[in-house]
C-alpha cells in the first residue's frame, strides 16, 4: 500500500461520515428501479426455463407442444408469461439506461430521475401495447 | 520486498491483471458487451416469438428450423447465457460470503446455464436438422 501513504494524511483523523442504513435512506425513483433491474433479471434468469420447455416441447413433437400450450394458455400461465414480457422489456429499458450512464450522460439530477422514470412508464406501455396487438392479431384472448 | 513487482504497479496495472475476482474489469466488459448485442436479439426474439403466437405445431417447428429464425434465436441464446451467468455471479458475490455457500451458489449458476443453455441449442437444432 505503499502508493496510498503519498496521500495527505489530513484528513484520517477526521469523523468520516457512516453510511445510513438501508431503512434510513429516502426512496428514489433511481433507487426503486435499480433494485427492479435486479429483480427482473433474476426473474429473466429463471424465466429462461419456460422459453427452453417452449424450444424442447416444439422439438418433441405434437404431443409434448400441446401440453406446453395447455399451460401457456392457463390462467397461471398466461400471468407468468405477461411477468416475463414485462420484465424483460423493463430489463432491457433499464439496461440502456445503464448503458447510457456509462457513457457519463445523464447523471445529473433531474435527469437520472426522468431516466428512471421513463423506464417504468415506457416498460408498462409497451408491454400492454405489445400484449394488445398479440391479442389483435390471433384474434382476441383464447 | 521492496522490489517486488506488485509495489511497482500503478493501481490501473493492479486492476487489470489481479483484483479480488482475479479477472480484473473483463466480466463488468462482457456485460456491458452483452448487453448491447442484447438490445436487437431482444427486439428480434419478441417479434419472433409474437409472430408465432396461435400456430399450430407444425407452423412452429416449420418456423423455428428456418435458418435466419433459427440463427437469431441461437444468437439470443447464447448471448443472453453469458450475459445471465455474469449478472448471477454479481449477485451471489454481493450477498454471499461464506466462502463454501458462495463457492457452491457460482457452480450452481454454471451448471443452471450450462443446462438451460444446451437443451434450448439442442432443441434448436433438431428442429433446423432434426429428423
Ligand atoms: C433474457 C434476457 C436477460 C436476462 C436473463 C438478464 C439477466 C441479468 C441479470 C441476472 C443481471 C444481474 C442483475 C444485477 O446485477 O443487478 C443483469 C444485469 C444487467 N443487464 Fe440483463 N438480462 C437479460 C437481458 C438484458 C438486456 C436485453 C439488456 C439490454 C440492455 C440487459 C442489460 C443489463 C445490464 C446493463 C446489466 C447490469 C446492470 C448493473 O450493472 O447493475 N439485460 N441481467
Amino acid at each position: 500500500m505503499a502508493e496510498l501513504q503519498a496521500r495527505p494524511m489530513t484528513g484520517a483523523e477526521r469523523q468520516r461520515p457512516l453510511s445510513p442504513h438501508l431503512q434510513i435512506y429516502r426512496l428514489t425513483m433511481t433507487m426503486a428501479m435499480s433494485i427492479i433491474h435486479r429483480i427482473t433479471g433474476g426473474a429473466l434468469y429463471y424465466g429462461m426455463l419456460l422459453l427452453a420447455w417452449w424450444l424442447i416441447a416444439a422439438a418433441a413433437g405434437p404431443n409434448a407442444y400441446a401440453t406446453f400450450e395447455a399451460f401457456i394458455g392457463s390462467v397461471i400461465g398466461r400471468l407468468i408469461l405477461f411477468g416475463f414480457t414485462w420484465a424483460l422489456i423493463h430489463h432491457a429499458l433499464g439496461g440502456i439506461r445503464h448503458l447510457i450512464w456509462d457513457t457519463i450522460h445523464g447523471l445529473e439530477p433531474a435527469e437520472r430521475e426522468l431516466l428512471a422514470l421513463a423506464t417504468l412508464v415506457g416498460s408498462i406501455v409497451l408491454t400492454l401495447l405489445l400484449w394488445g396487438v398479440c391479442y389483435l392479431m390471433i384474434g382476441g384472448p383464447r | 520486498m521492496t522490489e517486488s513487482p506488485a509495489r511497482r504497479m500503478t493501481p490501473l496495472r493492479r486492476v487489470r491483471g489481479l483484483g479480488s475476482a482475479h479477472s480484473g474489469t473483463r466480466d463488468f466488459w462482457h456485460q456491458r458487451v452483452t448487453s448491447v448485442a442484447g438490445i436487437p436479439l431482444t427486439i428480434a426474439f419478441i417479434v419472433i416469438v409474437a409472430s408465432l403466437l396461435g400456430r399450430n405445431h407444425a407452423a412452429v417447428v416449420q418456423i423455428l428450423g428456418s435458418p435466419l429464425v433459427a440463427i437469431i434465436m441461437l444468437l439470443f441464446i447464447i448471448n443472453m447465457a453469458y450475459h445471465m451467468w455474469i449478472g448471477m455471479q454479481e449477485i451471489v458475490l454481493d450477498y454471499f460470503h461464506d466462502e463454501y455457500i458462495k463457492l457452491s451458489l457460482l457452480v450452481a449458476n454454471t451448471f443452471f446455464v450450462f443446462a438451460v443453455t444446451f437443451a434450448s441449442v439442442f432443441a434448436i437444432l433438431k428442429l433446423s436438422f432434426g429428423v
